[in-house]
Order: C-alpha cells, then sequence, then structure tokens
C-alpha cells in the first residue's frame, strides 16, 4: 500500500493500466465500426438472408454472403486437414526423435517458415505452385482418385492451378509453423517422469508417443489446432493471388471461389455505391465474428490443459 | 507527467507548424489506380520546375470519389466518368485527364499477335459462355483460312474491382443488349464463365500460361508482355490493331461534352481507325475549394503543355489538342483557369 505514495509508481501504473484498456476500447471501436458502417446492408438483406443469398452482384446491387462463407470454410478446414499431421509429425520428430544436433535447425527453419511475409507466399503461389499443381499435381489426382465414384466429384475440370486446392496448399504451409511450434510446446510438458517410467517398461518410441504423450497433450495441440484456424480464417494476400475471387459454389476442388478475406481485398477499392461498401463491411463484421469465437475455443482449450498438466 | 504532457504538447505543435507551413505547397489527391504510374511521373517532373509537391494515393476510384465528396483530398480521380446529375449533387466538377485502352489478348497455339480477328458479337459471346470452342463457325468466319483448333475457351477476367473492367464491360454493355441485361457494367461485375486474376499483370500471368485462353488487359500490359493482342472490328466495320494510332482515332471522334461535365465513354467510337474499346480517366473537384482547385488546374495544365511525351513513353494516350481546349474552356468557365 505505502508503494502508492511513490508518484513513479503511480505514473507506472496508469500507464500500464491505460495500455492495457486501450486494447480493450480498440475492439469495442472496430467492432462498432463495423457494426454502423454495415447497417445499411444488414437493413436490407438481414442476417439469414445475407447468409443464405449465393448472389454476388455489384451491377444489381444485390449481395450474399453464402458464396464467400463457403470459400473461407473450404480453404480453411482443407489446409486444417493437410497442415495438423504435418506439424504433428513435425513436433514429435523435434521432442521425441531428433538427436540435439537437428533440434535448432529445424526448429530455427520452422519460425523462418512463419516469418515470410504473407504477400511472398502469395506471388510464390501465383508463380511458382500454380504452374506445379496445373501440370503435375492436379492431373495426377484427376488420374488416380478422379475416376472414383463420389469423390471423383471433387477433382472434375480443368486443372488451372487458380482454385481451392492450390490456395489450401499455400494455406497449410503458412499455418504449419504455428500448429507445429504449439504442439511441440504441448508435448513439452508431458512429464519426463512418466516418459521415463515406459520407457523402462520397455515400451518403444512409437508406444510412449501413442499412449503417454499424445493423450498427454491432446488438449493443447487441439487448441493450436483451433489458433491455426484463426489464422487460416484471416489469411488475405496469398490467398487473393491464387484463389481467383469467382463468387461461386462448386463442387469441385479445382474451380476458382472467393473467401471473405479476398473478396474485401479485391473490391474494397473499387466499390463505388453505399450499399456494395456496406455490404463489404458487413462481410467484415461476419468473419470478426467467426475469428472471435474460434480464438476463445482455443483460448479455453489451452487454459484447461495448463489447469489439467501444470 | 508533466514532462510528458508538455513533450506531446510540443510534437502535437509541430506537427500542425509542419502541415501548414506546406499546405501551400502539396497537392492531395486520391482515386484510380490505372492512371497512378503517369500522374506519379507527371508529378516527379512538375515538381522539380514547380517546386509544388503531388501526393497521389491510387486507393481506387470508389474511395478516390468518396475522399472528394468528403473533401479530405484537393482532388479525386476516377476511371469511370460520373453523370452529370451525380456531380450536382455532390457539388463536384469533372474533366478527362489522360485516355486508356483495353485489348483483349489470346493464347492460342500457333495463332500469333495480331493474327486472329474478333468482333463484338464473338467477343461478348464468348465471355457470356455461349461460344465454347475456338473452332466456332463464327470465329472461323472472320478469320478465313487459320487454322483454329477445336479446344474449350478459358476465359480469364479481373477478379478485383477496377476501372479495366469498367471500360471493358461497359463496351459489352453497349455493343450487346443481351450482355447488358444479364450482366451489365462496372468495376466488378457478375461473370457468367471464366477465372479472375488479381491485377493486370494477374491476367497477364494467366492468359501466358493457360493455353487456349482469353483474358483482357490494359493497352500498356499488352505491349510490354508478350501477349498475343486480337484485331477487333470496330462500329466502322474495319478491323483495326490495338495502336496509339487506332487510341488516338478513337479520343479524336468521341464527343466530349463540357456542358455533360465530359460524361463520355470511348467505346465503340465511331471513327474509321478508332480502337473500339478504350475510356479516358477522370479528375473530379470539389466546387468551393476554389483555392486548391487552381493549384490543381495549373498542375493539369503544365501536363497537357509538358506532359505528352511522358504519357506516350508510359503507354499511355494523352487527351487531343482540340478535347485539351475545351477542358480549358471548362476551367475558364468555373474561374479556376
Amino acid at each position: 500500500m505505502r508503494h502508492k505514495k511513490n508518484p513513479v509508481d503511480l505514473i507506472f501504473l496508469l500507464v500500464s493500466g491505460l495500455a492495457s484498456l486501450s486494447v480493450i476500447a480498440l475492439i469495442v471501436g472496430i467492432l462498432f465500426t463495423l457494426i454502423s458502417e454495415s447497417s445499411l446492408s444488414i437493413e436490407k438483406f438481414g442476417l439469414w438472408g445475407f447468409i443464405s443469398s449465393t448472389d454476388w452482384n455489384p451491377v444489381k446491387e444485390s449481395f450474399g454472403a453464402a458464396t464467400n462463407l463457403f470459400g473461407t470454410a473450404i480453404t480453411t478446414v482443407l489446409s486444417i486437414l493437410i497442415a495438423v499431421p504435418v506439424a504433428i509429425g513435425i513436433a514429435i520428430f523435434v521432442t521425441e526423435i531428433a538427436p540435439n544436433f537437428l533440434k535448432g535447425p529445424i526448429g530455427a527453419a520452422i519460425e523462418l517458415l512463419a516469418a515470410i511475409p504473407s504477400i511472398i507466399y502469395g506471388m510464390w503461389g501465383l508463380f511458382t505452385l500454380a504452374p506445379i499443381m496445373a501440370n503435375y499435381i492436379e492431373p495426377a489426382l484427376q488420374k488416380s482418385i478422379g475416376s472414383l465414384p463420389l469423390v471423383g466429384m471433387l477433382f472434375e475440370g480443368t486443372p488451372m492451378g487458380i482454385d481451392l486446392l492450390t490456395a489450401s496448399v499455400i494455406l497449410s504451409i503458412m499455418i504449419i509453423p504455428f500448429t507445429a511450434s504449439i504442439s511441440r510446446d504441448a508435448f513439452n510438458l508431458t512429464p519426463a517422469v512418466i516418459k521415463e517410467s515406459a520407457y523402462a517398461l520397455g515400451a518403444t518410441k512409437w508406444e510412449v508417443v501413442r499412449s503417454i504423450v499424445l493423450p498427454y497433450s491432446k488438449l493443447g495441440v487441439f487448441g493450436g489446432i483451433v489458433l491455426s484456424l484463426g489464422r487460416a480464417l484471416g489469411e488475405t494476400m496469398a490467398v487473393a493471388f491464387v484463389l481467383g475471387n469467382n463468387h461461386q459454389i462448386t463442387s469441385s476442388l479445382f474451380d476458382a471461389a472467393a473467401t471473405i478475406t479476398v473478396t474485401l481485398a479485391n473490391e474494397f477499392t473499387e466499390a463505388d455505391t453505399d450499399i456494395y461498401l456496406s455490404s463489404l463491411f458487413y462481410l467484415a463484421l461476419l468473419l470478426f465474428l467467426m475469428s472471435f469465437i474460434i480464438l476463445a475455443l482455443a483460448k479455453f482449450f489451452i487454459l484447461k490443459a495448463e489447469r489439467k498438466y501444470p | 507527467m508533466n514532462k510528458i504532457i508538455s513533450v506531446f504538447i510540443g510534437l502535437a505543435i509541430s506537427f500542425l507548424a509542419f502541415g501548414s507551413s506546406f499546405a501551400g505547397n502539396t497537392i492531395n489527391g486520391a482515386g484510380a489506380t490505372f492512371p497512378y504510374p503517369v500522374y506519379s511521373a507527371w508529378a516527379y517532373e512538375y515538381n522539380k520546375v514547380s517546386g509544388v509537391k503531388l501526393n497521389y494515393q491510387s486507393i481506387g476510384s470508389g474511395g478516390g470519389i468518396r475522399q472528394i465528396v468528403n473533401k479530405t483530398v484537393d482532388f479525386g480521380a476516377s476511371d469511370a466518368p460520373l453523370k452529370p446529375e451525380e456531380l450536382k449533387k455532390n457539388n463536384l466538377i469533372q474533366f478527362p485527364a489522360v485516355i486508356g485502352g483495353v485489348v483483349p489478348v489470346v493464347n492460342i497455339r500457333g495463332i500469333k499477335a495480331g493474327e486472329l480477328r474478333l468482333d463484338s458479337d464473338i467477343l461478348s459471346m464468348i465471355y457470356l459462355g455461349e461460344i465454347n470452342y475456338w473452332d466456332n463457325e463464327k470465329i472461323k468466319q472472320i478469320n478465313p483460312g487459320k487454322a483454329l483448333p477445336h479446344k474449350e475457351i478459358t476465359v480469364v477476367h479481373r477478379s478485383d474491382g477496377s476501372g479495366t473492367t469498367a471500360i471493358f464491360t461497359d463496351y459489352l454493355s453497349v455493343i450487346s443488349s443481351d450482355w447488358k441485361e444479364k450482366v451489365g457494367a462496372g468495376t466488378s461485375v457478375k461473370w457468367p464463365v471464366g477465372i479472375g486474376g488479381k491485377g493486370n499483370e494477374g491476367v497477364a500471368n494467366y492468359v501466358k500460361r493457360l493455353d487456349y485462353s482469353i483474358g483482357y488487359v490494359e493497352f500498356a500490359y499488352a505491349k510490354q508482355n508478350s501477349l498475343a493482342h486480337t484485331i477487333l472490328k470496330n462500329s466502322a466495320g474495319q478491323f483495326v490493331e490495338p495502336s496509339f494510332n487506332s487510341f488516338k482515332a478513337a479520343a479524336d471522334s468521341g464527343d466530349f461534352d463540357p456542358k455533360k461535365d465530359f460524361y463520355l465513354w470511348l467505346n465503340n467510337a465511331p471513327g474509321k481507325k478508332a480502337w473500339p474499346i478504350a475510356g479516358a480517366t477522370f479528375i473530379l473537384l470539389a466546387k468551393e475549394k476554389k483555392g486548391s482547385n487552381i493549384n490543381v488546374v495549373k498542375f493539369y495544365e503544365w501536363a497537357f503543355e509538358k506532359g505528352d511525351k511522358t504519357a506516350e513513353e508510359l503507354v499511355y494516350i494523352p487527351l487531343p489538342v482540340s478535347l485539351k481546349n475545351k477542358v480549358r474552356a471548362y476551367w475558364k468557365s468555373y474561374n479556376i483557369y
């Protein structure tokens, strides 16, 4: 209590308190702006009408979010499906298998992957990955699993490399570092005593990972995945280059689509009517809420994990 | 604490002071991305001779219009002209600054630049998804003797909102009532078919890479990239090449009317040698900002006098002399010239 009399302490308290309060004020402010800017569109299309309509026609001033939500959902889920196994593999290798001299370089490489700006991923995607996808990977997919019934539907059409699949691959590369490093931290939380006891009982490395490390770190890893989900949801530039921004719902992964962020980035600058601009803000509001929910979920799981295994 | 506050106040005052001391020598503009290279080249040269700095932010036509309506900038720039009634509503005036054109480009094996002929009918039907193969009868008819493959046409368009799309879709609306009804014109539209590339570079890249594709890019991009441009039939029934001359012919034939604030697209221009897909990019001024308007007009007067060469180096088409004179008279009528 007597510290309070010290003016430096008081200033310190005030400044740090204001700094943290400003973050909350900022978030509330952004939410308020999004709501007020999108009010025109909310009034005209309503919530369900906006979410369910697949029409996105700036000329006729009729807007719906369904195509954008579809593109966002597919690229996000697909990128998680590709990234999670790889990321968990990396994390297991780094924590349990790799010799010490390899741990450093691999860790650094993963962190570097996270440090590459997304615009560079986008350019690389457009000029390098898209041709590779169009010329080799997508035709190969079409020839192999494309002929199966039902699943084949996913691989119809002419492979052009500008599509949902390429965008998801780029996204997965971008989120691997996040998932991998959070999983690694979660694996490291496994008590060494239990692991060593298992080894003493004659368990193999695979058995230790499967029966001890993975169950112990389940929640932490899950939190990491949800966190990456949030990142994939909001990624813009890299996807904008390789997704095509076509407002459509398709069954084939070889078709162009649009995500919320890509639509915003592509169309915001030239949105010339009020309702057009307002609808873009409405999309942003939906994304804001989705990201918020997903981040809250992630925090929940990570906290739960930490409480269980301190 | 007092010290901190006084430092902040000091900083604020010095910012304000800087701001006001520069205000007289700076012109702030915002808007269209398409003319950005030529505006910034002009600004650089103008600064050398006059000391006036032009600060142009290429935030897009929509943003440019909004900013000039709110009067946060000295001028706005838009690729699409505003209608006279819209200008009146927001108390704005408008004049053209430079002309740009759009060129359909193709990637068909065995067909070189300037070899494929297209007309308005075919172009609109390709973009509507009604012509799907390169060996369609209609295409064969105007390209006698050319070996056209039975390959599916891959249609490429812009994925972002852009003035290029506005000019192109306006052209399609002018020449095809079907297009006008089903799709319409705008900076971004609901495309019936095709894939979208981001920016001119995106479209150019796709057309280069995808066999049997067709796309549309700005004249400069068609010229600078090794893309196979097409020859188009204009409204006089002549097949023309996209070139400075054919764009100039389009600009000359355009009847820009100062009474309508120059509201005009150059699409389907009537001249015999005119390239059919073109449009001017426009400058918007707020009527009541007379002081800054005079500065903006001084800059564009300089650009009209001395900037043609720079514009052509950057593959823009300068306004014809007759149109420049019309713009000058228009300025005079508002007492800003």
